[in-house]
């Protein structure tokens, strides 16, 4: 029985290389022994993806796009479909999960230096899974066709109408029609559940191709391929199979304990995961009170309130996220780890980090005072703009040649 | 030195704690203002476990609500399962003439006419305690009051439905007060109600009653909740285990690692 394992595996690895993969992504993949707990949420997000995945296609099954068909069909699966309820709460605590894992993976990288030399493409492909990301989870609010999908939908789109000369136009292309309508319900449909989770597949592929090839960071940020033994095997590396992914495992145990627990007893999240009025058909007769973005991309919302003029709070909002890819660029400091910086980089961070959840808490609400939603957006730009400054000045400490302890 | 750097790393994580305690701190202040403003709503004190106040509520709904309302994501016998209650059971109590049990809750007042009489029509009670939530459902039944222009409502003010439950609660009148604005102007607004006529029901039980009807649309809002609720206790029960396992096995495959 095992010659006959063997014998087909060899078939099979003479035509494809499979084990050839295994070994170079799994079991030999050397990773620094020395990670914490912020290196969960890279695997968690990799998790909450493959979720998505598969609550998504279940979804599809039943759900019906289109304007007079959409809203009843959700109501249809939570109600008459077999653990339809289940797999729609797991859908949509999912995206909210998805971007609070994704958020402390990028704070991960901030901290530890992450994006410098070699992983400045790692970094840059992460960046963009996150921008698609946005796009994805935008258009899948907007199929349950609720009120806070149709008027979210409007808001959102109609900022591309602050574009000089082709705005309007553009508009209307994004939405086939002179509204939102069934048109653009049914695109949307079309990049939600088959165009942009291929890209986003895809992304994340090149994302962990491209961290294989420079190998990972650790929260000392040693180098540590600089030091290997005779069978050049760092010396501070453990392969990734098994001592990562039975980590990983624990990890992800202990992070469906806590999604479990707001599948089956919050799934609203108190209105922050699925708003009260999504649960009114959308009406394009009537404007609710107040159509706050979901949670996640309240940051940028606020961002955009804080500037009077609606085509330079547009630019400004898509700075914010854009200039994420160039500080690879904008950190000029010789170390990557926060824990071998002096204070500037920690009170930097930190303060960094306040200003994106009160920028984050600034958005949700209908009457902040522009003040203080002024007052965080200089702080989140200044961040990126004197990043130059401080990582060149502060005095730093002398980075160890050996990680010292797991 | 293998004490001292203890020693140091645990000064180092104690910094690092306080520092984000103060930053977490200088947040905090604001989160109210993340919570959505309640009014002054009452606590409905609903418990959709609790059978027989469905049941009760079912019942009432379908005498009070149904013959205006529909509630077109529910079917009648989708009760049999959740409400232990029998097909015929169903059937005669609950279902209105010309529908039958494996139909959805539609209201036997057509469309067109219904929005004749009301000059809107009567919205759909599916998801109302999801959009507008219990409290809110639970304290307008129960802020009716009569002028001599007619039915007004303390919540939803000149509302198209007139107070159907009027006969159980009786005839509250408004207790009206001036209010001074800050610019001088002022305002007559309704203060409180009290009870003018009384009802077949003692304020108490008209309360009661009206819990009932807010726990049976608690309910037909969303009735995987009954089943949701049971099942998590278990998964999380599984979850925690699982984990504990997973730790278990993390432990023993890093002994080698972590000297």
């Amino acid at each position: 029985m095992n010659n006959l394992i063997t014998s087909v595996g060899n078939w099979v690895d003479e035509r494809v290389p499979v084990s050839e993969f295994w070994k170079k992504h799994i079991s030999e993949y050397y990773a620094p022994k020395n990670f914490n707990l912020w290196y969960f949420f890279g695997s968690l997000s990799m998790l909450v993806l493959v979720n998505q995945l598969l609550t998504g296609i279940f979804l599809t099954m039943h759900y019906k796009p289109g304007a007079e068909t959409a809203f009843a069909s959700v109501e249809y699966i939570m109600r008459d479909v077999e653990w339809g309820w289940l797999i729609r709460y797991m859908h949509s605590t999912g995206a909210s999960l998805f971007f609070v894992v994704v958020y402390l993976h990028m704070f991960r990288a901030l901290m530890y230096g992450s994006y410098q030399k070699p992983r400045e493409i790692v970094w840059i492909l992460g960046v963009t899974i996150y921008l698609v990301l946005m796009a994805e989870s935008f258009m899948g609010y907007v199929l349950p066709w609720g009120q806070m999908s149709y008027w979210g939908a409007q808001v959102i789109i109609s900022l591309f109408g602050a574009v000089p000369y082709v705005g309007e136009a553009l508009v209307e292309w994004i939405r086939g029609d002179y509204f939102v309508a069934d048109a653009t319900l049914n695109r949307f449909f079309a990049l939600h559940v088959v165009a942009l989770p291929l890209v986003l597949v895809g992304l994340v592929v090149l994302h962990l191709a491209a961290l294989h090839e420079v190998g990972s960071n650790n929260p000392e940020g040693v180098d540590i391929k600089k030091k290997k033994d005779a069978e050049g095997r760092p010396l501070d590396g453990i392969p990734f199979h098994p001592y990562y992914t039975i980590k990983d495992i624990f990890g992800a145990g202990f992070f469906l304990f806590i999604a479990a627990f707001i599948v089956f007893f919050a799934p609203e999240f108190g209105g922050k995961f699925l708003k009260p009025d999504n649960f009114v058909q959308a009406n394009p007769l009537v404007t609710p009170d107040h159509i706050p973005p979901v949670w996640y991309f309240t940051p940028f919302y606020a961002i955009l309130q804080a500037v009077p003029d609606k085509l330079m709070g547009v630019i400004l909002m898509g700075v914010s996220v854009l200039i994420l890819y160039i500080v690879p660029w904008l950190d000029r400091s010789p170390v990557r780890s926060i824990r071998y910086r002096s204070w500037p980089s920690k009170v930097a961070l930190a303060i960094f980090a306040v200003a994106f959840i009160r920028l984050g808490m600034l958005g949700l609400s209908q009457d902040s005072s522009t003040l203080e939603l002024r007052l965080w957006t200089f702080v989140y730009f200044a961040f990126f703009i004197l990043m130059p400054i401080w990582t060149r000045l502060e005095p730093t400490k002398a980075v160890p040649e050996r990680v010292s302890s797991a | 030195m293998a004490e001292t750097n203890g020693a140091k790393s645990a000064l180092k994580r104690l910094r690092i704690g306080v520092v984000a305690g103060i930053l977490i701190a200088s947040i905090l202040p604001a989160w109210p203002t993340l919570a959505a403003p309640k009014g002054d709503l009452d606590a409905a004190g609903t418990n959709i476990f609790d059978t027989a106040s469905l049941q009760r509520g079912a019942a009432l709904f379908s005498n009070y609500c149904l013959a205006c309302h529909s509630a077109k994501y529910m079917r009648f016998k989708r009760m049999e399962e959740d409400l232990d209650l029998t097909e015929e059971e169903i059937e005669s109590f609950l279902v209105p003439a010309g529908l039958e049990a494996g139909d959805y809750m539609m209201s036997s007042m057509p469309y067109e006419q219904s929005a004749d009489w009301f000059g809107k029509a009567p919205p759909d009670l599916s998801l109302t305690a999801r959009s507008r939530g219990p409290d809110w459902i639970y304290t307008f039944l129960r802020s009716y009051y009569l002028t001599e222009d007619g039915w007004n409502n303390k919540v939803l003010e000149n509302p198209a439905m007139p107070h159907v439950l009027w006969e159980l609660q009786g005839i509250q009148r408004p207790v009206m007060e001036t209010v001074e604005a800050q610019d001088g102007s002022t305002e007559v607004k309704v203060a409180s109600l009290e009870l003018d006529v009384a009802g077949q029901m003692d304020p108490d039980a008209y309360d009661k009653t009206v819990r009932d009807i807010v726990a049976f649309m608690e309910y037909i809002a969303e009735p995987a909740k009954l089943k949701r609720e049971r099942l998590g206790v278990w998964v999380l029960l599984f979850l925690a285990l699982f984990t504990f396992l997973a730790y278990l096995l993390y432990r023993e495959y890093w002994k080698d690692i972590k000297k």
